[in-house]
């Protein structure tokens, strides 16, 4: 045993020696570290065209994620727009690190602009900062990565909108009259709870007057607790006439008790949810609309930002605008934020041309 | 079977593995642009630091015959440590050295189940790799944690001034030394050897096969442990599922480089063209657009050749020499 109580003597007395003052976090966060400032900051000119045969790169969370390649696929679409070239690679698992390796390669492999979701804010910082010190522009989507370390992020909704646009959807299918009830996430959901308190606000609108939350129930994003949940709603306020769940497993849960029940066709219920969880209860007519963002004007808003970025009608300061395309002039907000826009809405008429 | 002979046949494959290697480098270097850059070997380099690392005791246990399964899972559980300590407001000085004892530790556990108790290393290390994964997560949990001091992860990001090489490789670069003098110049190096080709030869020859085997096993979980430590500054995140599924990797690397599972065969020069290999043989693959499936393809069947190549040439050898 005498090696080990050498290792052990010996990290003791290293113990020893460090305890007495060291590097801590909050020695580090008193001192924050500046981001490099990008050598030389240019200034945008928005009247630039944009260039021709711009070099574009996607890279997903993760390769085989359906709703990713949604995304990617219309931002590729989209460079063929402005004469650019774009592609898709990416892990086949979405762990923190493996991104890292394919942010080198694009980096060797000269393109003028990285597209990335982050699996992990931080672990992709290093690369992206290299990536950047020659030049190449990082749009972050879907998924930010640490704002020192990109030029601009494409956030698909603003939580505000989210929240509002939920009460409208469903006081136009109540004619604004009547009892409503909302069926969240868990009771301490961040995203959730910011959505909600934008419905409450909205709802104190004076042309909600006719209408009453009488209830957040929460479903604790589990199927089953949803789908109880959503029954317990139903026997105690008999006058229900909608529901909001601004959860993709509660809608869809709710969806499936209501689709069994006496209340179908009485109800309305409306939510955040997936097309292809969602496809069955629009078709057998339970629910008749609901929201996400479209993830291929994602896709194509990434492709377009970036173009513009490489072209220089933006440098990603905030207040400046640039043209995307079909969906019009856009301005970039707080901390290099675009915001896609109001959440898409899902109804019989085209919900078969999503496939995720 | 003579030792010569057995020795010659080893010196070939690391031979042929190395050769590999140029032969993968040259064609790299003529066919993908942007690949013989200092920046991209840099990169590559730093990304096969923790598997190297590891991979030297890897090699040690396997020459012994034995295995350790567990290496990610220590780091990952290392990682998830220093994510926690960090947050709580320890100093990375107390952190690393704490880390690190854990995961000396860890690989004690190891190798007493497998000393003291006489159970396979497999099923042992199996049994911890789920366990220590599964400690990482209850340490840290879904968190990710970031902000560590920027000197610190300097020194696991950047490189050797003057060199395309990253400190984590000068540190690999000198440990292999060291590793490689103990395995093939020493008494001891010897008698892994020795335990790994006749456990009961080497026993009655008064080797001290399980405190040997034991101090393997303290060493795996503690290099394991420091490579959660580097892995950890290198991404600039803690997470507890961070290094899941690398104990494959090294493995695949230890392999290919033609260590016997077997035990008593390999040598470290082997292990390292076998590392180098799969980290540039991946690189190429990705800067030349291959989609992930076909890595695995082309990493997966490289590694069944380096396993069948050697037994082939056992078994044809004879037969065309006409003994039987």
């Amino acid at each position: 045993m005498t090696p080990m109580r050498l290792t052990a003597v010996a990290t003791l007395l290293v113990l020893g020696v460090a305890a007495c003052g060291g590097t801590t976090r909050s020695s580090v966060t008193a001192a924050p570290q500046e981001a490099p400032a990008s050598s030389a900051a240019p200034s945008a000119n928005p009247d630039a065209p944009l260039k021709e045969g711009i070099k574009l790169a996607f890279l997903p969370k993760q390769i085989n994620n359906p709703y990713e390649v949604i995304v990617d696929e219309a931002g590729i679409e989209a460079a063929k727009e402005f004469k650019g070239e774009a592609k898709e690679v990416g892990p086949s698992d979405a762990s923190a690190s493996s991104q890292i390796s394919y942010i080198n390669t694009l980096t060797q492999q000269g393109h003028d602009a990285i597209l990335i979701a982050a699996n992990d804010a931080n672990a992709v910082c290093g690369p992206l900062q290299q990536a950047r010190a020659k030049g190449i522009k990082i749009v972050s989507y879907d998924s930010d990565a640490a704002p020192q370390c990109r030029d601009l992020f494409i956030n698909q909704a603003s939580s505000e909108e989210v929240g509002r646009s939920q009460v409208q959807l469903l006081a136009e299918m109540i004619d604004h009259k009547g009892e409503i009830a909302i069926l969240s996430a868990t009771a301490n959901a961040t995203n959730q709870n910011t959505w909600i308190k934008f419905m409450k606000e909205e709802l104190a609108k004076p042309e909600y007057k006719g209408m009453k939350l009488v209830k957040v129930a929460y479903g604790d994003d589990d199927d089953q607790k949803s789908f109880t949940e959503t029954q317990g709603l139903l026997q105690a306020y008999p006058d229900l006439k909608g529901i909001i769940s601004p959860t993709t497993v509660g809608v869809s849960a709710a969806a499936r008790y209501i689709s069994g029940s006496k209340y179908k066709g009485k109800v309305v219920l409306t939510g955040l949810g997936t097309p292809n969880q969602m496809r069955q209860f629009v078709k057998d007519k339970t629910v008749e609309k609901f929201a996400l963002w479209n993830p291929k004007d994602l896709g194509y808003l990434a492709s377009y930002a970036a173009a513009a970025l490489v072209s220089g009608q933006i440098t990603g300061a905030e207040g400046e605008t640039f043209k995307a395309g079909k969906l019009g002039e856009r301005t970039i907000g707080e901390n290099g934020e675009v915001i896609l826009g109001p959440p898409f809405t899902f109804d019989a008429s085209n919900i078969d041309q999503f496939d995720f | 079977m003579g030792g010569l002979s057995l020795m010659g046949r080893a010196l070939r494959w690391d031979v042929l593995v190395a050769s590999l290697l140029v032969a993968v480098f040259v064609a790299g270097s003529f066919t993908t642009p942007g690949f013989a850059t200092t920046g991209n070997l840099s990169f590559a380099l730093s990304d096969l630091g923790e598997i190297a690392l590891i991979a030297l005791a890897m090699t040690l246990l396997v020459v012994a015959a034995e295995v350790d399964l567990s290496v990610a899972s220590v780091l990952g559980l290392s990682s998830a440590l220093v994510g926690a300590m960090w947050e709580g407001g320890m100093a990375i000085e107390t952190i690393i050295p704490l880390v690190v004892l854990v995961g000396a530790v860890c690989g004690l556990v190891n190798g007493l189940l497998v000393t003291r108790l006489g159970l396979p290393s497999l099923a042992v290390t199996i049994g911890t790799l789920a366990l220590y994964r599964g400690l990482a997560y209850v340490v840290l949990g879904d968190k990710a944690i970031a902000q560590f001091p920027p000197g610190y992860v300097a020194l696991a990001v950047d490189d050797v001034p003057g060199t395309p090489i990253p400190y984590p490789i000068a540190l690999f670069i000198l440990l292999a030394v060291i590793v490689g003098v103990v395995l093939h110049a020493t008494g001891f190096g010897r008698s892994l050897y020795a335990i790994g080709a006749q456990e009961q030869v080497a026993f009655f020859a008064g080797i001290r096969v399980k405190r040997i085997k034991l101090l393997l096993f303290v060493v795996s979980g503690t290099v394991a442990a420091f490579a959660g430590v580097i892995f950890t500054l290198r991404y600039g995140s803690a997470r507890a599922d961070n290094g899941l599924g690398i104990e494959l990797a090294v493995i695949a690397a230890v392999l290919l480089g033609g260590v016997d599972f077997d035990g008593g065969k390999g040598t470290l020069g082997g292990v390292i063209a076998g590392v180098l290999l799969i980290g540039l043989l991946r690189n190429l693959l990705m800067l030349g657009d291959v989609s992930t499936e076909i890595q695995s393809i082309v990493t997966g069947l490289l590694l069944i050749v380096s396993v069948l190549t050697p037994r082939l040439v056992s078994l044809i050898r004879p037969a065309l020499k006409g003994t039987p």
